[in-house]
């Protein structure tokens, strides 16, 4: 079975952390994951860098021209995780925008990600429509679970047909924003979890954007199934390098 | 077979909306009206009495006699540089101000390279009493003193976008953020016939305003509707949509985008997009961009700010790969040296943008007959620094 959805079966919530892969060395990545796993993280997100992260704010958009300057590529990273699965079993996920991949050629990129041991992968900007039309048996093929993400403007049907879509789990973006635009939550937030909590979706639902800390982990996951941690994580690779990642996380739960 | 776009944005391949699902509420809002909108005989009314008494349409279309004489064919010049604010990007920006207040929407955003899209926004903003904020690259900032001066006194609050390489693919990065940030109360002016379904074909509608007056200008000269040839140059390739739209359905007219081959095609140091571009998604689009095998989106360069975009839009990249379109690159210097012969010869100070499209007659040669239509797209004034130091005068 897909790591993903074997996780999700646990009775726990969630605490997932995203880093963006190059950064802040360009051969830090396989230490990061290491160490993560190790602190008792529950999934990773691996972001390839992309020279315009249209969905991002100001610090992965920093941590991903860093990681071009180091010089990440998308070969280069398959390269450093070719033996991750001999040392980490958590389940992997890459989440970056969709041209490189498409200049990689989407069924090697995701012929590679199996053979790598990748479980799934988040490209915000891959849209529903053509992910369902032209990529959903390349994914299947090749066991990925695809993520797609709600926010609180998406509507109801709109909800449905992408929970209709998922297989693992959906990503439910926290507000209107950017990464990292926004701290904390207000009463906007809560009624939007309480709204999609009183869906029954299928899919369980992680939340991400705005968590930096254990309040707004608690909160993030009081409804939903567990939590995602991204620029927070890249602020202290920033000042720490990759030292001290166990007490970030011990911080969080 | 047509080259517009279909229902869903597409042109053959190209096109689309390859977003972020934070946008789509905002696209899918713009989807579902702008035609409707647009259809709307009070719409239609407003924006056309705005573009006669405000914009100063119709542009005439003038025969350039001496240039004609020079290269032995009837050239005849569109003169999108008498638009108020000095350039077709007017046309634009009047359709989505009015677009954006039927939306009911109360904040208008915008990116722009040289500037000549930030003044067109700035401008029907101050018209229509409307808070305008007008994303920057902060290299484009000092490099476009005049232009950021025009915002400021036109009312706008000029943002300089920071990251990557702090130009123009970076401030439209910057102004696609914000309207993430500002989904409901905010309406994106997009400069050109790029960005997510449906801008291209939003923007080439509003700009198709500028073939519809050439048909009738032309029957009216020439007893006949369709010219020959009709040739624009290309950024984004807004003129060019414009210029092209009601004749890209009639085969008898030859189609000719120009685009800007900078320092030379192969000299790492040019925007020729077609020529270097390969299919990838940029600012949401599936089209022809310029980017590293590894799918980086890398930096374009012309001595025209306004050509210096490393994709291109859907329709183009349509017209490219299918043929329908003949594509001509022009370096900084031949644009230049044609810019320089405009002021000679007919007396008209073009911008750099437009001199590129005048310059394909030194080595495209035409019929004695052929009735050529060139779309100049925009003056001169702002690019007189560029000349001044280019021709040391
Ligand atoms: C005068 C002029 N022509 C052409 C362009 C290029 O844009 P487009 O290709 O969208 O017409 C610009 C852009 O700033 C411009 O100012």
């Amino acid at each position: 079975m897909n790591r993903i959805k074997q996780k999700l079966q646990e009775d726990k919530k969630i605490l997932s952390i995203y880093f963006t892969a190059g950064y802040p060395s360009l051969n830090d990545t396989v230490k990061i994951i290491q160490d993560l796993e190790k602190s008792g993280v529950d999934l990773i997100e691996i972001g390839l860098p992309f020279s315009d992260p249209l969905a991002d704010g100001p610090t992965i958009q920093a941590s991903s021209t860093a990681a071009l300057k180091n010089g990440m590529t998308t070969t280069l990273l398959f390269e450093q995780l070719k033996d991750i699965r001999k040392t980490v079993s958590i389940p992997l996920i890459l989440m970056g925008y969709f041209n490189p991949v498409l200049q990689y050629g989407v069924e090697a990129f995701c012929k590679k990600c199996e053979e790598i041991g990748i479980d799934g992968l988040i490209l915000p900007d891959l849209p529903l429509d053509v992910y369902l039309a032209e990529y959903e048996t390349i994914f299947k093929k090749h066991g990925l679970i695809n993520v797609f993400l709600i926010t609180p403007q998406t509507s109801d049907a709109r909800i449905n047909a992408i929970d209709e879509a998922s297989e693992g789990f959906i990503y439910m973006v926290s507000s209107a924003s950017t990464t990292g635009a926004k701290e904390g939550f207000g009463p906007e937030q809560s009624a939007y979890f309480e709204r999609i909590a009183s869906m029954d979706l299928k899919n369980p639902q992680i939340v991400g954007f705005g968590i930096s800390n254990a309040q707004t982990f608690q909160q993030a996951t009081s409804k939903a199934k567990g939590a995602i941690i991204g620029s927070a994580f890249i602020k202290h690779l920033t000042q720490n390098g990759v030292d001290g990642i166990d007490a970030f996380v011990g911080q969080i739960r | 077979m047509s080259y517009h776009a279909d229902e869903r944005g597409y042109y053959g391949e190209f096109g689309g909306a390859f977003i972020p699902e934070m946008l789509y509420p905002n696209c899918e809002e713009l989807r579902q009206n702008y035609l409707k909108i647009m259809a709307e005989p009070s719409f239609q009314e407003e924006f056309h009495q705005l573009l006669k008494d405000y914009v100063g349409r119709p542009t005439p279309l003038y025969f350039a006699e001496r240039l004609s004489k020079k290269y032995n064919t009837k050239i005849y010049l569109k003169r999108e540089d008498l638009c108020h604010t000095g350039a077709h990007k007017v046309n634009n920006t009047i359709g989505q101000i009015l677009m954006a207040k039927r939306l009911g929407k109360h904040r208008i955003i915008a990116e722009t390279g040289a500037g000549q899209h930030g003044v067109a926004t700035a401008t029907v903003c101050a018209l229509m009493g409307i808070e305008c904020v007008v994303y920057m690259g902060e290299i484009d900032i000092a490099r476009q003193a005049p232009n950021v001066a025009r915002m400021k006194m036109l009312g706008a609050e000029v943002h300089p976008a920071t990251s990557g390489s702090k130009t123009l693919k970076d401030a439209t990065n910057e102004a696609i953020r914000d309207w993430i940030n500002n989904p409901v109360d905010t309406h994106y002016i997009i400069g050109s016939v790029v960005g997510p379904h449906p801008y291209p074909d939003m923007v080439a509608r509003f700009q198709s305003v500028i073939s519809e007056e050439v048909k009738s200008q032309l029957l009216e000269k020439e007893g006949r509707e369709n010219p020959d040839f009709v040739v624009a140059c290309v950024g984004g390739g807004s003129n060019a949509a414009g210029a092209f739209y009601h004749f890209l359905d009639t085969p008898e007219v030859g189609i000719i985008a120009v685009e800007a081959a900078g320092k030379g095609i192969h000299s790492g140091e040019s925007a020729a997009t077609s020529a270097l571009g390969k299919v990838g998604i940029i600012h949401g689009s599936k089209t022809l961009l310029m980017q590293t095998p590894d799918g980086q989106i890398t930096e374009p360069y012309s001595i025209s700010a306004g050509l210096d975009y490393p994709g291109v839009g859907p329709l183009h990249a349509h017209l490219y790969t299918s043929g329908r379109g003949e594509f001509i690159s022009i370096t900084d210097d031949e644009a230049m040296k044609a810019g320089l012969d405009l002021c000679k010869f007919e007396g008209i100070i073009p911008a750099i943008e437009s001199s590129h499209a005048l310059a394909i007659f030194k080595d495209r040669k035409f019929k004695e007959n052929d009735v050529v239509v060139v779309n100049l797209s925009g003056r001169g004034d702002k690019d007189l620094q560029n000349y001044i130091d280019y021709f040391k005068l």
